[in-house]
């Protein structure tokens, strides 16, 4: 149904995003409270929860840090973590490009996995209107609000936490809880196993090289999956048209 | 890490956390993905998650140092069997945090 203003589909984007924050705000939490565990202040946590506006890459960069990794490492591998978002902004270019700056930079600034993930099938079949981009921005900035908010709420529980609570374990739960119900078939399944085998038997490689390696492992053992996957499925189709 | 370069880190990844986000809207028209890279880029997350995960449930300690009967194991294999079944962040957090606490009570 389209909507008959840009502040109705903004409105039904932001409660379209509502149900979504059961899973965003421990996340939150955990990042604001690891943020301040590790030594920063207040200010710097919230600055970098800003700056970043990615959950997975600032757990992934406060773990770097926290193990004296080489800042260079810690960018590259934050930025590679990252690369998903040039797939969506491939993706929802069509409908925004158009749009002046003061819409597309803070447009794109919120583009988060779950704003992308609520608009990118609706916006494809064209049933939201013309106000498309409104839905798209009321998503977005629910999610921004959502998750920034918790974060700072982490910050300021962070030091009230007894060390003895294991905190630090959330972190590769909350990367686990991501990462099990991304595997949708066998070739990321492999690329998975592959990049978690090479990351634990090459965890002594100095510089954070072992993660890099391991990534790029996983990465190619998927490609290569797929790949042979979808020869073997070409064989089989073959087969079966000689036998009839 | 000096406070003035963990500020530098945060604005280089936010730069271009921000460049990845914009591309394809600034310049679409102008900018193809090779189709390789594109099938490439959908095995990112499985692959550096997974690259995350396992060291640090494996070795508690942070670096190359296998310890005996670590409980972050069984905990993190419970967690992952929640999150495949469920889906839900806040259950999986739950329960993985709560084996864990659980078999540390255990062992002490």
């Amino acid at each position: 149904m389209p909507y008959p203003s840009g502040r109705a589909a903004f409105g039904a984007g932001v409660r379209a995003l509502l149900p979504l924050t059961p899973g965003v705000i421990p996340f939150g939490l955990v990042t604001g409270v690891m943020a301040v565990k590790m030594g920063m202040s207040p200010t710097m946590a919230i600055g970098m929860t800003l700056l970043f506006y990615s959950g997975s890459a600032q757990m992934v960069a406060l773990q770097l840090i926290q193990g004296g990794v080489l800042p260079v490492a810690i960018v590259a591998t934050a930025l590679i973590i990252n690369l998903r978002f040039i797939m969506y902004s491939a993706s929802l270019a069509p409908y925004l490009h158009a749009l002046p700056r003061r819409w597309t930079w803070p447009l794109s600034y919120m583009l988060s996995d779950q704003a992308y993930a609520l608009c990118v099938l609706r916006l494809s079949s064209g049933e939201l209107g013309r106000y498309g981009y409104h839905y798209y921005a009321g998503t977005a900035a629910a999610m921004w609000l959502a998750w920034n908010l918790a974060v700072v709420a982490g910050v300021f529980l962070g030091g009230s936490i007894p060390e003895s609570w294991s905190l630090g374990f959330t972190i590769p739960l909350s990367f686990l809880a991501l990462l099990v119900p991304g595997i949708r078939n066998i070739p990321a399944l492999v690329a998975a196993i592959v990049g978690g085998g090479i990351a634990v038997a090459a965890v002594d490689l100095p510089y954070n090289l072992g993660l890099v390696t391991a990534s790029i492992g996983g990465v190619v053992a998927g490609v290569v999956t797929e790949s042979l996957r979808r020869k073997a499925s070409q064989a089989d189709y073959r087969a079966e048209g000689e036998s009839q | 890490m000096s406070d003035l370069a963990l500020w530098g880190l945060f604005l280089a990844v936010g730069v271009g956390t921000f460049a990845l986000r914009l591309s394809f809207v600034e310049l679409y028209g102008n900018l193809r993905v090779p189709p390789l890279v594109s099938r490439a880029l959908a095995y990112v997350p499985a692959s550096v998650l997974a690259a995350l995960v396992l060291p640090a449930v494996v070795y508690p300690e942070g670096h190359g140092d296998f310890v005996l009967g670590n409980p972050q194991i069984p905990a993190a294999v419970l967690a992952a069997l929640v999150a495949w079944k469920t889906r839900n962040t806040v259950l999986t957090l739950a329960v993985g945090m709560g084996a864990l606490w659980g078999l540390k009570m255990l062992m002490h």
